[in-house]
């Protein structure tokens, strides 16, 4: 077993980018990840990984360093957050689209207007369509797993896809848990010698990056990203059965809690699952068969094993810490669409009724009571009670 | 050994930039750049702008370049290459590769000393050992002869267009080679195709230098200048000629011009054969070709000026 610590989520991610020891680390600092980058920072001035640093002038010039890096032919890292995100999302798709694994902890945190530093998912789901992977952790302790194994996932010769690790802005990076880490070596075993695709630097064999493709081959191009991207299941289960032989802690595509049985449940993303738990054990000592998902991979989604685990609900409320203005929830669209290929088309299997919530943006703190506000309007919903608002907000001042 | 600065020797040299890209008959750029390459004696990964260069020497599975070429995006060549050169001096520690790799970013002036600026600069202050090549033409050909912070003052642009309220483009071209020199990077120069003995000189004194390096090159473009296919070599010629693109470096420093005119021609003599500065010889603009005049002279006295106190 590893070492215990009591750490931030941001030093966990740092300690797992550590035990990578990547070849080029690109960074920019900006709020909630910075301590990421400059804690990796102080391990590159202090000898303890081999990595070379590029502090880049800005965050799109981060990621053309760690496309330019990765395409050179080695292990790249990078860390950001929101607006950095934003600024990066040129380059987000060029990554992807040339299959570079870079991995990149997204410290999630609300975009810009107004000015706010704290978490949301505003960031991450605006990179939904990026063609990156997307991993989201509860805890620090998921963070770090998650990171360790995004390398494994990212770098598989079936996918070559860069990685995006998301964790809550301050709730999760500067919040002290306990989490249990691998031993420097368990990861370096773990995620292995990185090994190379068509790396530029190899002279011998020149290859150029980067072509333009016009109507004649373009869209092919583009559904073979999807193609791809339909291969990443496997490998998240294959690598998450490798990692839980490692380590005794169990991932799949997402986790159910209390589900199995339940006649409400919640569909949530991170820190908010947390508290949302324990407002499901308190339903259920009430006699109220709740229960709970939290999506893990997000991109691909996995509409039809979510769609099985829900199906059988009568009515389910998805929660988003991200708001599309003059439209549903980024998360209440997937889990749309992911019931209604298995529940509608004329299945004739029921449906459960679907709201959606809008909470927690730019840091407002999700509550227990709100957690409770919403099992208890569900439960009025599975006994009949009609739907009011399909979408609406919590937590927001009237 | 270096293959010797003669046409003789350097024609038997294989090109790594070779034939079947698709710049346009009479561009300045492919010369600029096969100019380049023919100058170095070593292994070369190339980063290159969105633009003409890159649209047209990579496409779909075809390709022109000889060598590692990579594009990602329009403003971000030196920032990409950037992260090669990083990725190599990394793999240098632990893998057996060749030594000497140089590292050369080629950007059009749009990528160059707009949206690219920013890229250009944080690489150039982070000290890759890299030679950045800005190839200018004076404007965002690729897209359609929009006006760049390298156009001209007076040119006619699609975005800067010469009417009768406004003759063209108002404003003096930045001058980009200075900004770059005052970054205080090792060396930057500006060089010409037409006298290629000079650019290629500059670019083996480049390579030869650890560090960040610039050049700025001009390279005529005939649909956006509105001249002549075959006048490339001679519109470069004529730049140099009339100062209006003098050939100097700044080595550490140091100001050398290093090709001067022996006699400077009016710059309408540049201006002339090029459409984009019709306009300016019109009746009623007449002031606008003085203050054309006057720029390139005042720029002109202030770099023998620096060249003299050295």
């Amino acid at each position: 077993m590893g070492k215990i610590a009591a750490v931030t989520g941001n030093e966990a991610v740092a300690n797992a980018l550590r035990q990578a020891n990547p070849d080029v680390c690109s960074l920019y600092p900006i709020t909630p990840q910075t301590d990421i980058v400059q804690r990796f920072a102080s391990y590159v001035s202090n000898g303890q990984v081999d990595t070379e640093l590029i502090n880049a002038e800005s965050e799109h010039s981060s990621m053309s360093a760690a496309i330019g890096a990765s395409a050179a032919g080695g292990r790249v890292v990078t860390a950001t957050s929101s607006q950095g995100l934003a600024l990066m999302w040129e380059m987000l798709h060029i990554a992807s689209a040339t299959n570079l694994p870079i991995i990149m902890p997204l410290v999630n945190r609300a975009l810009s207007a107004p000015l706010n530093i704290h978490g949301d998912h505003s960031d991450g789901m605006g990179a939904r369509d990026t063609g990156w992977i997307q991993l989201w952790s509860e805890n620090a302790q998921e963070a770090y797993d998650n990171t360790v194994q995004a390398f494994r996932i990212g770098e598989h010769k079936d996918l070559r896809l860069p990685v995006m690790v998301c964790m809550d802005g301050f709730i999760i990076s500067h919040s002290i848990e306990r989490i249990e880490y691998l031993e420097d070596k368990q990861v370096k075993d773990f995620i292995g010698e990185f090994v190379n695709v068509n790396p530029l630097l190899d002279l011998e064999h020149p290859k150029s990056y980067g072509p333009l493709i016009l109507t004649d081959l373009y869209m092919e191009f583009k559904r073979l990203q999807h193609e791809i991207m339909g291969r990443v299941k496997k490998v998240v289960l294959d690598v998450a059965e490798d990692f839980y032989k490692l380590s005794g802690r169990r991932y799949g595509l997402f986790e159910s809690y209390r589900l199995e049985d339940a006649e409400i449940g919640m569909v949530v993303l991170n820190s908010a699952a947390g508290t949302s738990k324990d407002v499901v054990d308190a339903f259920r000592d009430k006699g109220i068969r709740a229960g709970l998902l939290k999506p893990r991979l997000f991109r691909p989604f996995p509409y039809t094993e979510i769609a099985d685990a829900l199906k059988h609900l009568k009515a389910v409320c998805v929660m988003d810490r991200a708001d599309s203005y003059g439209g549903y929830g980024p998360m209440f669209m997937e889990i749309s669409s992911a019931l209604y290929q298995v529940t509608g088309n004329g299945s004739g299997v029921a449906k459960p009724k679907l709201i959606n919530k809008i909470y927690g943006l730019g840091g407002r703190d999700y509550m227990p009571e709100q957690a409770e506000q919403v099992f208890t309007e569900l439960d009025a919903i599975a006994k009949g009670a009609p739907v009011k608002l399909v979408k609406d907000y919590i937590g927001v001042r009237e | 050994m270096a293959t010797e600065l003669k046409l003789k020797e350097l024609s038997k040299k294989p090109d790594i930039f070779c034939h079947g890209h698709r710049m346009c008959s009479g561009c300045g750029a492919p010369t600029v750049v096969k100019m380049v390459l023919l100058a170095t004696e070593y292994p070369v990964v190339i980063s290159n702008a969105t633009g003409c260069l890159e649209v047209s020497s990579c496409i779909q599975d075809l390709t022109a370049w000889k060598t590692p070429w990579i594009h990602s995006a329009f403003e971000n060549a030196a920032a990409t290459i950037a992260g090669v050169e990083t990725m190599y001096k990394s793999l240098l520690k632990r893998v057996k590769m060749p030594e000497n790799v140089k590292f050369i970013a080629f950007g059009g002036d749009g990528g160059t000393y707009d949206i690219g600026f920013q890229s250009l600069s944080g690489a150039m202050e982070r000290w890759h050992d890299m030679l950045y090549i800005c190839y200018d033409n004076g404007a965002y050909m690729n897209t359609g002869i929009q006006r760049s912070s390298a156009t001209p003052l007076g040119a006619d642009t699609t975005t800067s267009p010469a009417g009768s309220a406004i003759p063209g483009k108002l404003q003096p071209r930045k001058d980009l080679t200075k900004i770059m020199a005052a970054h205080g990077i090792p060396y930057a120069a500006q060089a010409s195709p037409s006298h290629w003995m000079d650019l290629m000189k500059k670019v083996r004194k480049a390579h030869e230098i650890k560090g960040p390096k610039f050049m700025n090159i001009i390279a005529p473009c005939n649909r956006g200048w509105r001249s002549q296919t075959d006048d490339s070599i001679l519109l470069s010629r004529l730049a140099v000629e009339t100062c209006y693109w003098p050939l100097y470096e700044v080595e550490d420093g140091k100001v050398k011009v290093t090709v001067k005119p022996k006699e400077k021609k009016p710059v309408a003599e540049f201006m002339k054969p090029q459409g984009r500065f019709k306009h300016l010889f019109a009746p009623g603009n007449e002031a606008l070709l003085e203050r054309v005049q006057q720029e390139i002279d005042k720029n002109w006295e202030r770099l023998l000026k620096e060249d003299a106190a050295e």
